[in-house]
Order: C-alpha cells, then structure tokens, then sequence
C-alpha cells in the first residue's frame, strides 16, 4: 500500500511541478527577436570582444536593439556587415578593411638584451620587470601575449618578434590591447609601406640599443616626392592618404626600417 | 530564535562549517567556476538565491506531506525533484521579471541544478530537524560560507596565474593544493561556536 502512496506522491508532484512550468513558460515567455539569431549567423563567432559587447550574442542583441552599428564586428568585414544590412533593412557602410601590422623589427640578435629573462613566458610580467629584457624600451618583447590573445591564429612569433599573417588577421584589435608596448597597430591593408620602428630616442641612444631603429635622419622625407612622410618624436611617419607605394624612401633607409610589403 | 542564536548560527554555517572547507559539498563549481573573482561572484549570489529558496520548499515538502504521509524516505528524490523544478522556475521568473539579474547570474543558475551543495542543505536541514526559518537561515548562511569560499579561492588563483609554478604543478594541481591549505586554514575557526 505505502509503495502505491510513494509512487502517487512522486507522480502527483511530477505533474504539478510540470503542470507550473508550463504555465510559468507561457506566462513568463520573453519575445526573442528572430533576427537576433540571423544577425549572430553572419558575425565572425570567435567571441573575440573587440566590438566592445560581452560576445557575439551580446553584440547580435545590440544590433537588433539598434544600439550597435551593422558594421561593428571586425572579424565578419566587409562580407558580413552586407548581410547583417539585409537583415537591418539597412545599407551597410564600410571602411577600409584594417590589418595588424608590427612596427617593430628588434629580432633576437638585432635588438640587444638588457638581461636575460627566464621568468613567467608573458610579455606583460617581462615588462614589469625592470622596464623588459630588451634595451630598447619600444621594442616587442617576443613573448606572444599577442599571440594567446589571437582568437584567428593570424600570429606567431619567429626569432622573438610577432609576426601577424594578413590573411588570416580580422583586425579584431584583441592583440593591440594586448601588447604592453603597444608595437602592434590597425593600419589600412593598402598602406603596403610601413615604419617599422617606434623608437623616439635620440639616433645615438636608438642606434646603441637595436641595430633597425629608426634614427629620425629624414632621408627619407627629403626622398619623398609626394610629402608623405614626417620625422616627429624622433622617428619617420607615412601618411597612407598620400604615400604612393613608390617605395623610394625604403630603398634609402640607412636603417632598413622602411618595409615595402 | 533570538538576535545572538541567529549571529552564532550565521558565524558557525559561514566559518566553522563552511560548505566546502569543512562539509566537501559543492566542490564542483567550486573548481570549477573559480577562475575569476567576477564569475565567481556571480556564481557564489546564484547559489544563495537558490539555496534560500529551497531550504524553504524542501522544508515545506518535508513537513507538509512527507511526514504526514510517513514517506520520509523518499525525501532525496523529491528534494531532487523540488530543486531541479525550482531552479526552471525561478530562471524563466528572473528572465522575464529581471532581465538584469538574470543576465548576470547567466549559465550559473541552470548549472546549480545540479549543485550537491544544494541538495546537501536540504538533506541536513531535514536531519538537524530544523524549524522553517532556522532552514531558510542556514540555506542562505552556508550559502554565503560558499561565497565567501569561492571568491577566496578566485582571488588565490587569479593570483597564481602570473606565479611562476614548476611544470608539474601546473593548473589543477596547484589549484587543488591551495584548496586543501585553505581548508586546513578554516580548520582554524573550529571550536569557534
């Protein structure tokens, strides 16, 4: 008799415990906006934050909210924001796609050593320690937070410096948070030349701590037929709006650190 | 209960019998969801809601029907039952009521489900034989013992990120070490009540 009294209660409780969801789901539904879901097929999906909104639901939300432009997410470019537009009813403005580039070239062996770091493999700890194991104060450090924080593996590190692949690289910009030194930037994919050095020390002083510092010489300014090019802080700068890529100025670079891509 | 009695009782749930340092319950998310101070916190103020609400209903269930029903060993699964129907309830409830809170407590609520700390309230409550709200105090306070745990812990391991651990020592283990150290240390409120 009691075993029919235990299975009764079970069951009775079962069925209004099942009874209340329901009714509780009916009562307590939340309109999902079906386009929230379209929205979130077309974005890049490695949840990589750079639009600012926790994830791409966050951000897939926000779009419909209206509260984020179509055009926000970096990783789904050009392709994605298109469709997100057909979703929106709204015609998507882009810009010029953005690449990674690493304005640095202070390499093992070019770049000289202040002392020998062997503690946490963390380019943010590294430079903690008595301002980074290189001399030079702007230079990579070779330790790949850039490359941990790279949700698309668009970078690797070769002979202690990073180096980011332009095809694989959605200018999320998680690597340019990244970085303690800030040698990583978001620059326009057609900007092909490229100062590849940060160093705003004197020549003498840039000269002593890494064999490809920009000098500020400005010999290449004075190459530049177009006026593209400024020497500020003690090092060259290439204006993408009017550089040519005629590559003059890198063929006199006295420093090599003028790149041509 | 007086004043005191509820101070003494929140001091021994919260110190000397905490949840995860002296009881071993709820060492799953413990681990688990320890990895940083803010989920953790998220984690820690889910498991209070839901284990203040049911101690309330396990007790209800208990009391009410159970007993006079003289079913009492059948109070495991229809705890299981209550909480799982419990937590279903009360996720739907905060979405559309509270959509703030509900997106902060995000994954964590369903995971409580199957929380042992949750079930493990209920079942002492039942064996301490407990008043109603001597069970709805000590779900919230051994609650806010696993809170307290938890971000303790949080802060240990946010920590340890940047040390400088040797190879073999490395994530779970180092991790499952400084647990045991901070038990040993919450041995030391023993005898406190």
């Amino acid at each position: 008799m009691t075993i029919l009294y235990a299975g009764i209660l079970l069951g009775a409780l079962g069925i209004i415990f099942g009874a209340v969801l329901t009714f509780a789901s009916k009562k307590f539904h939340v309109e999902v906006d079906e386009r929230v879901a379209q929205v979130r097929e077309c974005l890049g999906g490695a949840n990589c934050g750079a639009c600012g909104y926790p994830g791409c639901d966050g951000f897939a939300a926000a779009v419909v909210a209206g509260e984020a432009p179509i055009n926000g997410c970096a990783p789904a470019g050009e392709k994605g924001a298109k469709a997100i537009g057909k979703i929106m009813g709204q015609e998507a403005v882009v810009g010029e796609k953005l690449v990674c580039r690493v304005l640095c070239q202070g390499a093992a062996g070019i770049a000289k050593d202040r002392y020998e770091y062997d503690g946490y493999q963390s380019c943010a700890t590294a430079a903690g320690l008595a301002g980074g194991p290189k001399d030079c104060r702007f230079a990579c450090l070779g330790l790949g937070d850039c490359m941990d924080k790279c949700a698309f593996g668009a970078i690797s590190m070769e002979n202690g410096l990073c180096k980011v692949d332009p095809d694989k690289c959605t200018a999320c910009g998680a690597c340019v948070k990244a970085c303690p030194r800030g040698v990583l930037k978001l620059l326009p994919v057609s900007a092909k030349v490229i100062v590849r050095c940060r160093n705003s020390d004197t020549a003498r002083v840039a000269r002593a701590v890494c064999m490809d510092a920009c000098i500020g010489c400005g010999r290449c300014k004075k190459e530049c037929q177009y006026e593209a090019i400024t020497v500020e802080n003690g090092f060259a700068h290439i204006d993408p709006d009017k550089c040519t890529r005629c590559g003059a100025c890198a063929a006199v670079c006295p420093c090599k650190c003028i790149t041509v891509d | 209960m007086s004043i005191t009695e509820i101070l003494l009782f929140m001091v021994s749930c919260i110190l000397t019998n905490n949840f995860i340092f002296s009881r071993f319950l709820g060492c799953c998310p413990f681990l688990g969801v320890s990895s940083k101070v803010e989920t953790s916190v998220s984690m820690g103020l889910a498991v209070t809601f839901v284990m203040t609400i049911a101690s309330l209903f396990c007790w209800l269930i208990y009391n009410l029907l159970l007993i006079p029903l003289n079913l009492t060993y059948m109070s495991t699964i229809s705890f299981i039952l209550v909480i799982a129907a419990l937590v279903q309830f009360v996720e739907m409830f905060l979405k559309k009521s509270s959509p703030t809170l509900y997106s902060a407590l995000g994954i964590y609520l369903p995971l409580i489900t199957t929380n042992c700390a949750v079930l493990g309230v209920a079942t002492l409550n039942m064996n301490n034989a407990y008043g109603l709200l001597q069970s709805v105090l000590n779900g919230t306070f051994s609650a806010l013992g696993f809170l307290l745990a938890i971000v303790l812990m949080a802060g240990v391991r946010e920590r340890l990120e940047s040390s400088k651990i040797p190879a073999c020592m490395k994530g779970f283990p180092i991790t499952l070490v400084s647990a045991g150290l901070m038990a040993v240390a919450f041995m030391g409120f023993q005898g406190l009540v």
